[in-house]
């Protein structure tokens, strides 16, 4: 077993875990942070996307040992002050999710992926969601929100960063 | 009852969302009872094979496992094997089907020993203890190989490959086609499809030992059927087993089926007295949940020299696979009455033979044999055209039914109401197809290297399942009807239940939009109750675009139910007659005095304290209706493909897609078009990616996602939608059924259009998917004379 200290969240965790357990069943399992859903065994899916020091990481692709010392933002982490991010707002806007199982993933990749790319456009955001799938929405809604959410972060209507 | 809409129509954002968007949703897999122990299965590497033995002692000893248990250890659980709903002939083969095989493996992937322990990891890593000694069979996966003569069989006990053969006729179909102008002939073949919902299954059961009852929480799009066949498969009481679906994430028919795991779980459940779970990982959900698809598919089309259709002749030979699900054999037949898809004609006939193969059962995947009918006439039309000298739209025009209400069709249903011609030109006008043309024109003239291609697809449909009494005639083992309950609460908040299951859907704003409009309260004001057994006894799930047609109409009939005591009881405290009421957003007044008034929650109120209530009332405000549709519904509309083909590479890119659709009177046209947006990415994917794969030792070979290509936002277009209304005559709110359409209507739409781009090379047909090695292949093959 190995010790391991995250901030996941805001808040500091000390846990001690078997060296193959995947960041997502650590997040899942250890801290009960079941928003963040496992959908695939191959790392093609996306669903389990967390953000790692403000970077979008495939929680699946991950190993708990390895965010030691790490600062995690799970979907439960997002909203700031009982406020949802205007990526959560977009997408519940434009029908941006269906089943919601990828909705998660989905969002984190587009909040670090807009934070680093704030003019991104409609096909920049098709590209980006490459690895994320949804089986619900053909992506269309998706784009959508994420388009308008581009713009709701640029007008300064919204905080800066999610993970600020 | 009628008060104006406020809600229904749109302007409400979905009630669904917030949880989902905060990581507050509750799948499957998040439930974990104290004293969970999960289970692993061990699954046979092999096709075909025999079990000579399972050794379960190595794996019993390692760290944190409980027990284990082989199929023959386990065979006692079973009052009988996994459910089958729909033998379609008197004479289909049904081979015996147990939760783990017993005697011999019949695809790889079938369960031959189970794992339990007290950690998802300890029981996996057991399973590589157990020994089995496996004899390997020849085995057979493809439909034509396995009729074959001396060909491997999948059940030795059956003697044959061949499940059934059922057949329909109306009309003299070979008098018909001898007196035809223009006989066309046409082979299509489906490829299997992973349904691939995002959420893999998964399976949690609670048993209270001492009281010997079961609560299960499945993925599963039925927990109504499950509870009672699963019950049967026990032995156990139906009464000792509540089934509970609550988040599930998509199902698209995959979750539509009572599978082996469920069993398992109850039965180890039952056995150990402890909470029993197992989450499937997704590659294990590629060869144990069902597939969809795979058939080949002959049409044959008999017109006059005009083009005119006179007659529809169809063979299909349909993959089972090693068993038969829930509703395997039926799946072809939901499509065998629509290979006449928009069109007339006057004769009539398709056979289908069911056949078994050593691969994963198939079931009903999104469309369930409508997509595979809808694309071989769809295709066919086009061919047609080419023949007579018409474009795939005067081709059409010719053909299509009159619009108008309770239409006939060539295979011998009526269809609610039509209007074929009027969302073909709508999608036509939306296209500018006369642009489109020229711009096509002009690359074929100067040679380009990218063609271009437009792809129709004027799509009809059949869902709503359905007419009871038209199940039993197709041999269905159960109804299809559906229930909902409308309860006013003393405060006068409104409970619905509905027996219709959502798993990404959007019922409860839809139910929340009908049941508020009709009873004139606020939207935020109404719950609605679901996928719980406990909580919604009544119910048939949801399953072939059903639940707004038939569920939702359950509730609108509720809602008059409701309103119609409400009534009474306002009448009764005003002192007046009904008669002399009007009601209108939530107010009983009386009319012209409108100031004489009670709204719908004191009503309520009085119904719960029972103080003064008419005569012949009971107290409570509450009304069920169990709704039996008299007919389906048909749901149509003109889909438009235009694609670009490289045809140095192959690689088809799509630059438009535009869908004009008609599903009837719409609740919610958010909820609408992302049912549609979905459906078309499928559509697409079946088209252009995605197809399941054996080699030749029976193996999965596309077994992951990562070799089964699965689209994303990269590959896939934004949509151009609309909508004409034409409401249906089935039911009293005009609606129809949107969560196909846009499968069953978009793969030949866009195979149509890789046609129409490549056909000045001599191209005739692209095979499914159009990868960009079949496309070029096709070229090539038409460069060389090769192709049709």
């Amino acid at each position: 077993m190995h010790e391991i200290s995250v901030i996941v969240n805001g808040v500091r965790h000390q846990a001690s875990v078997e060296p193959r357990t995947l960041l997502a069943y650590f997040l899942r399992e250890h801290l009960g942070l079941t928003g963040t859903n496992i959908g695939c065994d191959t790392s093609s899916c996306g669903a389990c996307t967390v953000l790692m020091d403000g970077e979008s990481v495939k929680a699946c692709t991950v190993l708990a040992v390895q965010a030691d010392d790490r600062e995690l933002m799970t979907i439960e982490g997002l909203p700031a002050n009982g406020e949802w991010h205007p990526m959560q707002k977009a997408f519940h806007e434009h029908h941006g999710l269906q089943c919601g199982f990828c909705t998660p993933g989905m969002i984190l990749t587009a909040v670090s992926y807009v934070n680093e790319n704030p003019d991104a456009t409609e096909a920049d955001i098709r590209l980006a969601l490459e690895g994320n799938l949804c089986r619900c929405t053909g992506y269309h809604n998706i784009v959508k929100a994420i388009a308008a959410a581009v713009d709701a972060m640029k007008s300064g209507a919204a905080r800066s960063s999610a993970t600020a | 009852m009628a008060t104006a809409e406020r809600y229904v129509g749109g302007g409400v954002l979905r009630k669904e969302d917030p949880k989902l968007l905060t990581g507050e949703a509750t799948f499957v897999e998040s439930i974990t009872p104290q004293g969970t122990l999960y289970i692993s299965i061990v699954r046979s590497p092999y096709a075909s094979a025999s079990i000579r033995s399972v050794d379960v002692a190595a794996a019993v000893e390692a760290p944190g496992v409980i027990a284990a248990f082989s199929g023959r250890d386990l065979a006692d659980e079973w009052a009988s094997g996994l459910p089958m709903a729909w033998p379609v002939t008197e004479d289909m083969k049904h081979p015996d089907h147990w939760p783990l095989a017993k005697d011999y493996a019949c695809f790889a992937g079938d369960g031959v020993a189970v794992v339990v322990a007290t950690g998802r990891a300890a029981a996996k890593d057991a399973v590589e203890l157990v020994e089995v000694e496996y004899e390997e069979r020849p085995s057979v996966t493809a439909i034509e190989d396995a009729l074959a003569d001396g060909a491997p069989l999948v059940h030795d006990a059956l003697g044959t490959n061949e499940c059934y053969t059922w057949a329909l006729a109306n009309g003299d179909v070979d008098a018909t086609f001898s007196r035809a102008d223009v006989v066309i002939r046409e082979r299509y073949r489906h490829p299997r499809l992973v349904p691939n919902a995002m959420e893999p299954r998964a399976v949690v059961v609670q048993p209270v030992a001492s009281a010997g009852d079961f609560t299960m929480w499945s993925t599963t799009q039925v927990p109504h059927i499950a509870k009672v066949t699963l019950a049967l498969t026990l032995g156990i009481s139906e009464s000792k087993l509540r089934v509970i679906a609550p988040d599930v994430g998509g199902g698209f028919g995959s979750k539509l089926n009572v599978y082996a795991e469920e069993a398992l779980c109850l039965a180890l459940a039952r056995r150990l007295g402890r909470p029993i779970k197992w989450v499937a990982e997704r590659s294990e959900d590629y060869v144990a949940t069902i597939h969809g698809r795979d058939l080949v598919q002959e049409v044959e089309l008999a017109a006059t020299a005009e083009g005119e259709i006179l007659g529809y002749r169809v063979h299909l030979l349909a993959n089972m696979g090693a068993y038969l699900q829930l509703v395997t054999p039926g799946v072809p037949l939901l499509g065998a009455f629509v290979y006449c898809g928009s069109y007339g004609g006057q004769a009539y006939s398709i056979e289908c033979t069911g056949v078994f193969t050593h691969t994963t059962p198939t079931d009903a995947y999104r469309g369930a044999g409508r997509p595979e009918a809808t694309y071989a006439i769809e295709r066919a039309i086009d061919r047609l055209g080419r023949e007579v000298g018409l474009d795939p739209i005067e081709i059409r025009r010719r053909n299509f039914l009159p619009a108008g209400e309770n239409v006939p069709s060539p295979g011998g249903l009526v269809y609610d109401s039509t209007n074929y011609d009027g969302a073909l030109q709508r999608a036509l006008d939306i296209l500018d197809h006369d642009a489109v043309r020229a711009k096509q024109a002009s690359r074929r003239e100067r040679g380009d290297p990218r063609q271009i291609g437009v792809g129709f697809s004027s799509y009809m449909e059949m869902c709503g399942l359905a007419p009871s009494q038209v199940l039993a005639s197709l041999n269905y083992g159960a109804g299809g009807w559906d229930a909902a309950t409308v309860r006013l609460l003393p405060t006068g908040k409104v409970e619905v239940v509905t027996g219709s299951t959502p798993h990404g859907q959007g019922h409860v704003t839809s139910w929340s939009q009908i049941t508020a409009d009709a009873l004139g309260v606020p939207f935020d004001d109404v719950t609605v109750l679901h996928g719980d057994t406990a909580i919604a006894p009544l119910g048939m799930d949801t399953y072939g675009s059903r639940s707004l047609s038939v569920g939702g109409v359950a509730l609108h009939l509720a809602c008059g139910r409701v309103t119609d005591k409400a009534k009474k009881i306002a009448a009764h405290l005003l002192e007046v007659a009904p008669d002399d009421l009007e009601f209108e957003g939530g107010v009983f007044s009386v009319k012209g005095v409108p100031d004489r008034a009670k709204a719908i929650q004191e009503t309520a109120f009085a119904a719960w304290t029972a103080h003064s209530l008419p005569d012949d009332e009971e107290p409570g405000l509450e009304a069920t209706y169990v709704y039996d549709p008299p007919n389906f519904t048909f749901p149509f509309g003109t889909h438009i493909c235009v694609v670009e083909v490289d045809t140095e590479t192959g690689a088809v890119d799509i630059v438009r897609y535009v869908a004009v659709d008609d599903c009837g009177h719409v609740i919610n046209p958010q909820i609408v078009d992302g049912q549609v947006h979905g459906g078309i990415a499928q559509g697409i994917a079946a088209a252009l990616f995605e197809e399941a794969l054996y080699d030749e030792t029976g193996t999965l070979q596309t077994s992951s996602m990562m070799n089964y290509l699965v689209p994303s936002a990269a590959e896939l277009p934004s949509f151009e939608l609309d909508r004409t209304v034409t409401p249906s005559t089935t039911n009293p709110m005009g609606v129809k059924g949107i969560g196909e359409a846009g499968t069953i209507a978009a793969a030949p739409a866009v195979i149509n259009a890789v046609v129409d781009a490549l056909w000045h090379l001599g191209v005739r047909d692209v095979g499914m998917p159009a990868t960009p090695e079949r496309v070029w292949r096709a070229i090539q093959a038409a460069k060389r004379g090769g192709s049709r």
